[in-house]
C-alpha cells in the first residue's frame, strides 16, 4: 500500500503540473513536423516551458485529455488494452493534428481508431508506422513526447529539475519508443506504458543516474549533446527498467493486472459518491473523462450531490470523441445522449445502456492469457464510470449493471470466447425482454383492470408504464378521462399530452399547483417511478410525492406503476441524502414566458441559489398499491419482491 | 362686486373638467368662498387655486358669513358616484385589479365618495345611508365574486357607519343617563328602559349572533335603521335643535372613519412586518411560494433586523412571482434558494418554517390562497412545519366557505400554461362529439382549511385560525352578514 501511497500523494501536485505542461502537447502537434526532419531537442526545449508560460489557459482540454486518458485509462486497462496505448499514440498523434482541422481528419482517425480496435498484432500498425506517411512516422516520437507529462513530473519533484531535464527525458523517452520499435517487441513499450508505475520507478532511477550529466548538458540543449547523454541515460535506465518489469511482473502480466486491477477499483467512482468529501472529489476531478466544471451557487443542503455546469461539457465531451479509447463508441453515443437529455425515463436509459453494452460485448474478445468474465467486468466499469460522468446513474441502471456483472461472473470458464458472448448477448436480451418489456406488458394487463368507465385517471409527468396503461385501456374502448399534471422545469407532461390527444384521449393538462383543485375530480391517480426502495418509498420525478400526497389527502387511490428490475434494497427517507441535480439554469428561465426574467440578472448573485431537483421520495403512506410484473402489491411487500428478485437474478 | 362670495359645494373627485368650465364662466372680479365639503381631490383645490382667488372657510363659519354672500350657488358638479362605480364595476370584471390589498382600497375610496355625496334625509340618515352603499356594495360583490375583499369593505363600511351612529345616539344620550354603554361587554341587565336600552339592543345588533343575545331573546337581525331610526327619532323629540348638527355630524364622523380604515389597508404591511422578529429566529429556513406584498415587506423587515436567515422560495407557477420575491430578497441580502414547486414536497422537510400571503381568510379559519398553497400545507403538516398566513385584517372575510375550492376560484388563461399555437389543433379535436378532447385547467386559488394553517399573523397581532369568527365579531356587523345573502339568493 506505502508503495503505491507514496506515488499518489506526490502525483496529486504533480497532476496539476501536467496541467501546466501540457501546452507542449499541442505545441509539439506543430513543432513534431519540423522534429521529424530536424533533431527535435532544441525546439522542444524552447517550446516546452515556453508553452507553459504562454498559453494555459488556452489550451485546457489537450492537457485534460493527456492527463485522462493516458493516466486514468490505461492505468486501469488490461491486456488488451496493453496494445491500445501504442495504437492510441499512434491514433493520438494523428488527432492533435486533427484537432486543428478536425473536418479534415475526421474519417482517418476514425479508421485509425477501429483499426486499433481491432488490430491485435503490433506488426501491421509498427510497420504503418515505421513506414507510413511522414505523420506517422513523426507521429512516434509524439508517443514519445506524449508521455513525459505523464511521467516525468511523477518521478520529479523539483521543478527546476523538471525544466531542466525535461528535454532529456522527452528525448529519452523519444528514442526509446523509437528504439523498442526497432529492437523489441511491442511487448515491452505497451508495458512500459502500462506498468507506469515499474517504469515510474524506473525512469527515476535513470534520471537520477543520469542526472548530473544531463544538468551538466541540459543548458546546452543542442540536439546532439541531449542525445548522448540520453543515450547514456537509457543505458541506465534499461536494465533497471527491465528488472522493474520482471520484478513486478514476474508472472509476466499476471503481477501487473492485479495491480491495475486495483487501481482501477479505486479508479471506478462509487456510484453514490458523496460530493462534500473534498478530497475524493478532487480526486474524482482527475480521473474524470468529462470536464466538469462545478455550479456557481451551490445549495448547502446539496453539498453532496454532483452539480456540474451543463452546457460546458457536452461540447467538450465531444471534442474527446477520439481520445476515449477506454470507452466504446456505443457507450459513447449512449453517454452523450444521457448527457444531452435525449434519452430520459428509468426504462429507455436502461434499454440504452444495456444494448451499448451488447454491441461492445459483441466487438470485444478478450486479451490473450486472460480470462474473459475478469477482463470484461473491468471493462464494464470503466464504461459505468462514464456514463456515470455523463448522467449520474438511474436505480434501475444500477440493477442491470449489477445483472450483466453477475452474469459474466457467473459465466462458466469452460465456455469459449464466442459462446460466451453469445451466452451473455442472449442474456442481457432476455434481460430487456423480461424485465423491462415484457413486465410492463404484465403492469398494463394487472392496471387495466383498475380502470373502469367513467373513470378521471390522473398522472403526473410522463411515465412509459403508465402512457402504455392508458392506450391499452383506450385501445379496450374504455371510456375515460386523463389528468395531466404537469410541473416545470421538464414539462415532460405536454409530451404525453400530445401523444394521448394524437390516440383520442381526452385529455386535461394542468400545473402541478392546480392539483388540489383538479383532485376532487379524480377516481384514479397513476404513476410511473423510477425506483421503488425496500421501505416502500417510491422514487420518482420531483412532485410525483406532491400528486400523491394530495391525492392521499383527498381520498384517492395511488397507483405506483413500476417494473421490479426497479426495485431496490436501500432505504431512504427524504429526498434530500440521494438525489440527482438538474441544470439550475432551466429554473432561471421560463420556457415561453419570455416576460419573466427577474432572475436573468442575479443570476450570479451570491446570495442566490437555484436548486433543480430532479427526483423526490414519496413516503409509502401515500402509496395505495404498487403495481409491478409480479402483479399488484401493498408498499408494504417491496421488500418481500426485492428479496425474491434479487435471489431470483443470481441464480437463474 | 369686490366681496361677492359664492359658496360652491363640491362633491366631485373626477369630473373637475367640468367643474373649470363653470369657472371659466364665472371668472369676474369675485370671490368665491369655498365650503370644503368633506373632502374634495388635492386636484380639484389646485385648478381653483390657479383660476380664481378663493377664500377657504370651515364649513362651520359658513353662517358668519352668510349675510355677506351674494348669492350661494351650488355647483354641485355631481362627483358621478355612478360613472365612479360604473368605472370601478368594469374594472372589477375584467379583472383589472390585482390583489386584495389594491381592491380593497380602492373599494374604500369609491364608498367614501359615494358617502360624501349621499344626500341623507334628516330622519334616519343612518339607514339612508347604509341603504345606498348596500345597493352599491351588491353590484360590486356580483362584480367579481371571487375577490371578497370587495364584499369585506363593503361590510366593513356598513359596519362603521352603524358604529358612528350608534355612538352619537349614546353620545346624546349619555347627556342624559349615566354611561350605559361602558360596561358593554358584560351588560346582562336589559332591565333599563330608557332609550339607552334600545341603544343597547342595538348594540348587540352589531355583534356576531350569540348565545347570549339568543338567550336575551332581542331580535339580532332586526335591520338596524329601524331601532337606530327609532332610537334618533326619540332622541329628536328630546333634541330636536342640533338636528342639523347631527346630521353632519354621522356623515362627517363616518367618512374620518372610513379614512382611517383607508389608512389601516395601506399601513397594514408595515404592522404586519413589525411582527416579523418575534417569529424568526436566528438561522431560520422559511420557505414560501409566489410572492406577496406582505410576505415581502415581513421578509424584509426581519432581515432589517439582523435577523440572519434562509429563504426557500418555490416559484409559483404559473405566474412565478417567486422569481419577483426572490429578486427582492438577494437585493435585500438574504440567502435565497429558488426551487420548482414540485420540490416543495423534497424541501420541505429541512424547513423550519412556511410563511405565505392569503388571498382571503374565511370565517373558519380557511385560506383562499394563491394556487399551490394547499399542497404546501399539507407538506408542513406532513412534517409538522408551522404553516403562517399573513393576512392584512382587511381579508378576513366574515362569511363560512363552502367549496370554497371551485366556488371561490377563479380560472384563468390556459395560455399561461400551454402555448395556444401549440396545441390549437386538439383545442377543437373533438371528432365524434362537440367538445374539445383538451381541457387546461388553470384554478387562480387554493382553499386550505383551517385545520392546516398554524398561525395568522395580521395587522392586529397573531390569531389561530379557529380565532377568526370572534375577530369578524369586531369588524362586521351580524346584520349584514345575513342581508349580504340578499344579492346572492
Amino acid at each position: 500500500m506505502d508503495s503505491r501511497r507514496a506515488p499518489r500523494t506526490v502525483i496529486d501536485p504533480k497532476v496539476r503540473q501536467v496541467g501546466f505542461f501540457a501546452p507542449p502537447d499541442r505545441s509539439q502537434s506543430v513543432p513534431l513536423l519540423q522534429n521529424s526532419n530536424s533533431p527535435p531537442s532544441p525546439p522542444l526545449s524552447d517550446l516546452s516551458p515556453s508553452g507553459n508560460s504562454l498559453s494555459p489557459v488556452m489550451i485546457p482540454p489537450p492537457r485534460h485529455l493527456s492527463d485522462l486518458s493516458s493516466r486514468a485509462v490505461p492505468v486501469g486497462f488490461p491486456p488488451n488494452r496493453l496494445l491500445s496505448p501504442l495504437h492510441r499514440f499512434s491514433g493520438e498523434s494523428v488527432i492533435p493534428v486533427g484537432s486543428y482541422n478536425p473536418s479534415e481528419f475526421a474519417s482517418p482517425s476514425v479508421g485509425d481508431f477501429f483499426e486499433e480496435k481491432n488490430a491485435q498484432s503490433p506488426g501491421p500498425r509498427r510497420s504503418r508506422g515505421v513506414g507510413g506517411s511522414g505523420k506517422f512516422a513523426s507521429s512516434l516520437p509524439a508517443g514519445g513526447f506524449e508521455l513525459p507529462p505523464e511521467v516525468k513530473p511523477k518521478s520529479l519533484t523539483t521543478v527546476s529539475v523538471v525544466s531542466n531535464l525535461q528535454p532529456n527525458v522527452t528525448e529519452k523517452v523519444g528514442e526509446q519508443s523509437n528504439e523498442s520499435q526497432d529492437g523489441r517487441g511491442a511487448n515491452s513499450k505497451p508495458l512500459k506504458e502500462k506498468t507506469s508505475k515499474a517504469e515510474r520507478r524506473a525512469l527515476q532511477e535513470a534520471q537520477r543516474a543520469a542526472k548530473a550529466a544531463a544538468k551538466a548538458e541540459g543548458n546546452a540543449g543542442s540536439g546532439v549533446a541531449n542525445s548522448v547523454n540520453t543515450k547514456a541515460g537509457k543505458a541506465s535506465k534499461a536494465p533497471v527498467q527491465k528488472k522493474d518489469n520482471v520484478s513486478v511482473a514476474a508472472s509476466e502480466k499476471r503481477g501487473g493486472e492485479r495491480m491495475t486491477d486495483k487501481d482501477r477499483k479505486k479508479d471506478v467512482p462509487h456510484p453514490r459518491m458523496q460530493f462534500d468529501d473534498t478530497s475524493r472529489v478532487e480526486k474524482a476531478k482527475k480521473r474524470a473523462v468529462v470536464k466538469q466544471t462545478e455550479v456557481r451557487n451551490r445549495v448547502e443542503l446539496f453539498r453532496h450531490l454532483p452539480q456540474y455546469e451543463h452546457g460546458t461539457r457536452l461540447p467538450d465531451l465531444e471534442k474527446k470523441f477520439f481520445r476515449l479509447n477506454s470507452v466504446h463508441p456505443a457507450v459513447y453515443k449512449v453517454g452523450l445522449r444521457y448527457l444531452a437529455g435525449d434519452i430520459s425515463g428509468g426504462n429507455a436509459r436502461c434499454i440504452a445502456m444495456l444494448q451499448a453494452f451488447q454491441e461492445s460485448i459483441m466487438e470485444y474478445s478478450p486479451p490473450k492469457e486472460k480470462a474473459l468474465n475478469r477482463d470484461l467486468t473491468a471493462k464494464l466499469n470503466s464504461y459505468v464510470s462514464f456514463l456515470i460522468e455523463c448522467r449520474p446513474l438511474s436505480i434501475s441502471m444500477g440493477n442491470a449493471i449489477k445483472f450483466v456483472k453477475s452474469r459474466i461472473a457467473n459465466l462458466p470458464l469452460t465456455l469459449s470466447e464466442s459462446e460466451a458472448k453469445t451466452n451473455l448477448l442472449s442474456e442481457i436480451n432476455k434481460f430487456i425482454n423480461e424485465k423491462i418489456i415484457l413486465a410492463d406488458k404484465v403492469i398494463v394487463q394487472h392496471a387495466v383492470t383498475k380502470v373502469r368507465d367513467g373513470d378521471v385517471l390522473l398522472t403526473y409527468g410522463s411515465s412509459s408504464a403508465v402512457e402504455m396503461i392508458l392506450l391499452h385501456a383506450h385501445e379496450l374502448g374504455k371510456k375515460f378521462r386523463v389528468v395531466i399534471v404537469d410541473a416545470r422545469p421538464k414539462l415532460e407532461g405536454r409530451l404525453l399530452l400530445r401523444r394521448l390527444l394524437g390516440k383520442g384521449i381526452s385529455c386535461t393538462y394542468v400545473h402541478l399547483n392546480g392539483v388540489s383543485y383538479i383532485m376532487s375530480q379524480v377516481t384514479r391517480v397513476f404513476l410511473g417511478a423510477s425506483s421503488v426502495l425496500a421501505n416502500g418509498t417510491v422514487y420518482s420525478r420531483v412532485g410525483t410525492a406532491c400528486v400523491a400526497m394530495v391525492a392521499n389527502a383527498c381520498g384517492v387511490p395511488v397507483i405506483v406503476c413500476c417494473e421490479a428490475y426497479k426495485f431496490h434494497e436501500r432505504v431512504q427517507l427524504d429526498s434530500i441524502c440521494c438525489n440527482e441535480l438538474g441544470d439550475p439554469d432551466a429554473i432561471l428561465k421560463v420556457q415561453g414566458r419570455e416576460e419573466i426574467n427577474d432572475l436573468k440578472d442575479i443570476a450570479n448573485d451570491e446570495n442566490l441559489q437555484v436548486l433543480n431537483l430532479t427526483y423526490d421520495a414519496t413516503p409509502s403512506d401515500y402509496v395505495s398499491m404498487i403495481i409491478t410484473d409480479y402483479g399488484m402489491i401493498p408498499p408494504t411487500s417491496v421488500p418481500v419482491i426485492v428479496r425474491e428478485f434479487r435471489k431470483d437474478q443470481i441464480l437463474i | 362686486m369686490e366681496n361677492t362670495y359664492l359658496s360652491v359645494i363640491f362633491h366631485s373627485t373626477k369630473s373637475y373638467i367640468g367643474l373649470k368650465v363653470v369657472f371659466f364662466c364665472h371668472s369676474g372680479p369675485f370671490r368665491i368662498l369655498v365650503k370644503r365639503s368633506f373632502f374634495i381631490e388635492d386636484l380639484i383645490w389646485r385648478e381653483l387655486l390657479r383660476h380664481i382667488g378663493i377664500l377657504f372657510i370651515h364649513h362651520s363659519i359658513i353662517h358668519d358669513l352668510s349675510n355677506k354672500l351674494l348669492g350661494v350657488i351650488f355647483i354641485i358638479i355631481m362627483p358621478d358616484t355612478h360613472a365612479l362605480v360604473n368605472d370601478f364595476l368594469n374594472q372589477l370584471k375584467k379583472r383589472k385589479i390585482e390583489g386584495s390589498k389594491a381592491t380593497a382600497k380602492l373599494t374604500a375610496e369609491l364608498l367614501r365618495s359615494v358617502i360624501s355625496q349621499q344626500r341623507i334625509p334628516h330622519t334616519n340618515q343612518a339607514g339612508a345611508l347604509i341603504q345606498a352603499i348596500k345597493a352599491i356594495g351588491e353590484q360590486l360583490i356580483a362584480a367579481n365574486p371571487v375577490e371578497v375583499a370587495v364584499g369585506n369593505i363593503v361590510r366593513r363600511v356598513l359596519h362603521i357607519i352603524r358604529e358612528e351612529d350608534l355612538s352619537l345616539t349614546t353620545a346624546s344620550i349619555g347627556g342624559l343617563s349615566l354611561h350605559p354603554m361602558s360596561d358593554d361587554e358584560d351588560n346582562v341587565d336589559p332591565d333599563d328602559l330608557s332609550a339607552a336600552a334600545v341603544a343597547a339592543a342595538a348594540r348587540s345588533t352589531l355583534r356576531a349572533p350569540s348565545l347570549q343575545t339568543l338567550l336575551e331573546g332581542v331580535p339580532h337581525s332586526a335591520p338596524l335603521h329601524q331601532s337606530s331610526s327609532s332610537a334618533g327619532d326619540s332622541e329628536e323629540k328630546t333634541k330636536s335643535t342640533d338636528k342639523n348638527s347631527r346630521s353632519r355630524k354621522l356623515k362627517h364622523h363616518v367618512i374620518e372613519t372610513v379614512n382611517e380604515l383607508i389608512r389601516d389597508i395601506t399601513t397594514c404591511h408595515e404592522l404586519i412586518a413589525e411582527q416579523a422578529v418575534e417569529h424568526i429566529h436566528h438561522n431560520e429556513v422559511i420557505l414560501t411560494l409566489g410572492s406577496s406584498g406582505t410576505v415581502i415587506e415581513f421578509l424584509c423587515a426581519a432581515k432589517e433586523k439582523k435577523r440572519s436567515f434562509r429563504v426557500f422560495v418555490a416559484e409559483g407557477a404559473p405566474r412565478y412571482q417567486g422569481h419577483t420575491l426572490a429578486k427582492e430578497l438577494v437585493a435585500r441580502g438574504l440567502q435565497t434558494t429558488v426551487i420548482t414547486d414540485s420540490a416543495v414536497f423534497a424541501m420541505i422537510s429541512r424547513v423550519n418554517m412556511v410563511i405565505v400571503g392569503a388571498h382571503a381568510v374565511m370565517a373558519n379559519g380557511g385560506v383562499i390562497a394563491p394556487v399551490g398553497l394547499n399542497m404546501v400545507a399539507l407538506a408542513a403538516q406532513r412534517h409538522a412545519v408551522p404553516f403562517v398566513v399573513l393576512a392584512g385584517i382587511h381579508k378576513l372575510c366574515p362569511l363560512y366557505p363552502h367549496n370554497p375550492q371551485v366556488l371561490l376560484n377563479e380560472l384563468k388563461s390556459p395560455s399561461e400554461l400551454l402555448d395556444f399555437g401549440e396545441f390549437s389543433d386538439c383545442m377543437d379535436f373533438g371528432i365524434a362529439s362537440a367538445s374539445p378532447l383538451l381541457h387546461v385547467v388553470n384554478p387562480a386559488f387554493d382553499y386550505v382549511p383551517p385545520k392546516l394553517v398554524s398561525l395568522f399573523i395580521t395587522d392586529t397581532g397573531g390569531h389561530n385560525p379557529s380565532y377568526m369568527y370572534r375577530l369578524i365579531a369586531d369588524y362586521y356587523s351580524a346584520d349584514d352578514l345575513v342581508l349580504q345573502q340578499r344579492p346572492t339568493s
